[in-house]
């Protein structure tokens, strides 16, 4: 269990003042939870993973995790208690194989055969991603998958994506949203938190937060929530074909 | 002769040859200035030279498959050893070559350490080229390797060489220089780091006189403490030919390191790119592999073996 208590997060505005990203915020996410947090860009979504990987410190307040206060805790050793973050922009290194970056995560060399179904499980189905090393001669894509294949090695007991979407083809995001679907299925004990502002993962959650202006103004089921975000709520099993929207071509802005 | 190594002669063989105990094949081992051990194998034939200190090889035409090791130790202090190996590698072989110098200077006086290694391939020879060079040993005295190394490559040849020195040489001055006929290819890997007060200089010519041939520098170093770097490789393309030099270069602590690759053209159809960068490890790249379970320490030193692996 995740514990947000009273979490304030400012950094300096250049005018010798301060600028608050974070506001007095309280949160409590459960084991076994799916939840996703959304809201509006610049709202401290990611500020506020960053804070519970321990990747940034708050101003005040508390973090607890299990029970434990890990407010001051460093990332390494909020990583072994069981936190994995997944990077909204990964890192890539030159010289680090694909392979070595999975058995870093997992702690141990692990068989071919299992990195192999990690890779898979984000889209990336060839092996020779295994030799492949994480620098620039790999897409942006690529990269973002492998990330989040590098939290599913780790198998944390609370996993954070940043939002996994982005970057992602949509052949490979159907894959990766089944993925989600799959760990939270198992229901062994693991919590995942997602940042995201898409339907598709929107609506796989067991409770979704939405974060503005460094506060949780609602929280909620799918149900209750996804109408006044704007989405409606379809069946997993797919989505109802819309009727063709007629186009007016002269409407369409050309400059962007 | 009878062969007496040492625990220390043992474990820098290991250290830069990868070796233990006498390998198979050909081989030629020296310490301190002196034949330890050699080996001929049916195809290749090790000799003395005459007029100055070292050895020729001669590599027989159409020898596929074999390795021939020719480590140098130095563990006495205050040695200063010349050698000049010179491989004379016949038309469509395969070998590979594993060189190396290991330095244990326990003592305040300087060892060093001169190698010059001279390469001529036959046409449509394979070469693959490995050399390590280390320096240990609680001494105050010097460790220098000033390792020269000349490549002649005639038509079709292919070349790959490998030069790493990691850790332990005070002083370094490397110069390497190739020329490429036709159709030849050349990828030279250089791996550095230094550490302390050490100083390295790397300077390459690589002359591309062919049509078709061409080469490909890649050098990674690592800079830290208060070492100071200098690389200057040079790639000349005088025919219709491809170069391409990259220098990466990740500097720590109060380390000084100067990239200034050249490329010069003399044919309209030369094609040479050179890129440099040198930078500090990546922020990002610390904290990714702490949210890994990592410490930054052991991040840190990730991130070094995996840039020089």
């Amino acid at each position: 269990m995740l514990e947000l208590k009273n979490l304030v997060f400012e950094v300096p505005n250049g005018e010798g003042g301060t600028k608050r990203i974070i506001d007095d915020l309280s949160l409590t996410i459960g084991d076994d939870r799916f939840t996703v947090i959304t809201g509006p860009n610049g709202g401290g979504k990611s500020t506020l993973a960053k804070l519970i990987m321990g990747i940034e410190q708050p101003t005040s307040g508390q973090i607890l995790f299990d029970g434990q206060d890990v407010t001051n805790l460093s990332i390494t050793a909020r990583a072994k208690l069981g936190i994995g973050y997944g990077f909204q922009q990964p890192a890539r290194f030159k010289g680090m194989k694909v392979k070595k970056l999975l058995d870093i995560a997992a702690g141990r060399k692990l068989p071919m055969l299992a990195c192999n179904e990690y890779l898979s499980k984000v889209g990336l189905c060839s092996a020779s991603y295994l030799t492949r090393e994480v620098d620039k001669s790999l897409s942006g894509g690529e990269v973002k998958r492998i990330e989040i294949a590098t939290i599913l090695a780790r198998d944390p007991k609370l996993a954070i994506y940043d939002e996994p979407e982005a970057g992602i083809d949509l052949w490979s995001f159907d894959r990766l949203t089944e993925t989600f679907r799959d760990i939270h299925a198992a229901r062994d004990g693991r919590s995942i938190v997602i940042i995201s502002h898409q339907e598709r993962i929107i609506q796989l959650a067991d409770e979704i937060v939405l974060l503005r202006d460094g506060k949780v103004v609602d929280t909620g089921t799918p149900e209750q929530l996804m109408p006044q975000l704007g989405f409606r709520l379809t069946s997993p099993g797919g989505c109802p074909l819309s009727s063709p929207t007629e186009l007016h071509l002269t409407e369409i802005p050309t400059t962007c | 002769m009878t062969v007496d190594l040492s625990p220390i002669d043992e474990s820098l063989l290991a250290e830069i040859a990868g070796l233990h105990g006498m390998p198979k094949g050909a081989f030629n081992i020296r310490r301190d200035g002196q034949l330890v051990e050699r080996h001929n194998s049916a195809f290749i034939e090790i000799s003395t030279k005459t007029d100055v200190p070292g050895i020729d090889i001669h590599i027989a035409p159409g020898t596929k498959g074999e390795t021939v090791y020719i480590p140098v130790i130095v563990t006495q202090s205050g040695l200063k050893d010349v050698v000049y190996n010179t491989f004379y590698i016949g038309e469509d072989c395969d070998v590979k070559i594993v060189a190396g110098c290991g330095i244990h200077n326990s003592s305040h006086e300087a060892s060093e350490h001169d190698g010059i290694h001279s390469f001529y391939l036959g046409k449509n020879s394979r070469v693959s080229y490995v050399e390590k060079h280390y320096g240990e040993g609680e001494g105050t005295g010097e460790r220098i390797l000033n390792p020269t190394t000349n490549v002649y490559m005639e038509e079709g040849s292919y070349c790959e060489m490998e030069m790493v020195q990691l850790r332990g040489v005070t002083s370094t001055v490397r110069d390497t220089n190739a020329e490429l006929a036709a159709g030849s290819k050349l990828v030279l890997v250089e791996k550095l780091l230094t550490h302390d007060k050490q100083t390295a200089v790397s300077n390459m010519k690589i002359e591309l006189k062919g049509d078709d041939s061409s080469v490909q520098v890649i050098s990674r170093s690592v800079a830290q403490d208060d070492s100071v770097q200098v690389f200057n490789p040079l790639v000349i393309g005088e025919a219709a030919c491809r170069g391409h030099v990259q220098c990466d270069a990740i500097i720590m602590g109060n380390a000084k390191v100067k990239a200034i690759p050249g490329i010069e053209a003399a044919s309209e159809d030369a094609l040479l790119v050179h890129e440099a960068a040198i930078g500090k490890i990546a922020g990002d790249q610390i904290v990714k592999l702490m949210t890994l379970g990592l410490t930054e320490e052991e991040a840190e030193k990730e991130i070094l073996d995996d840039f020089l692996s």
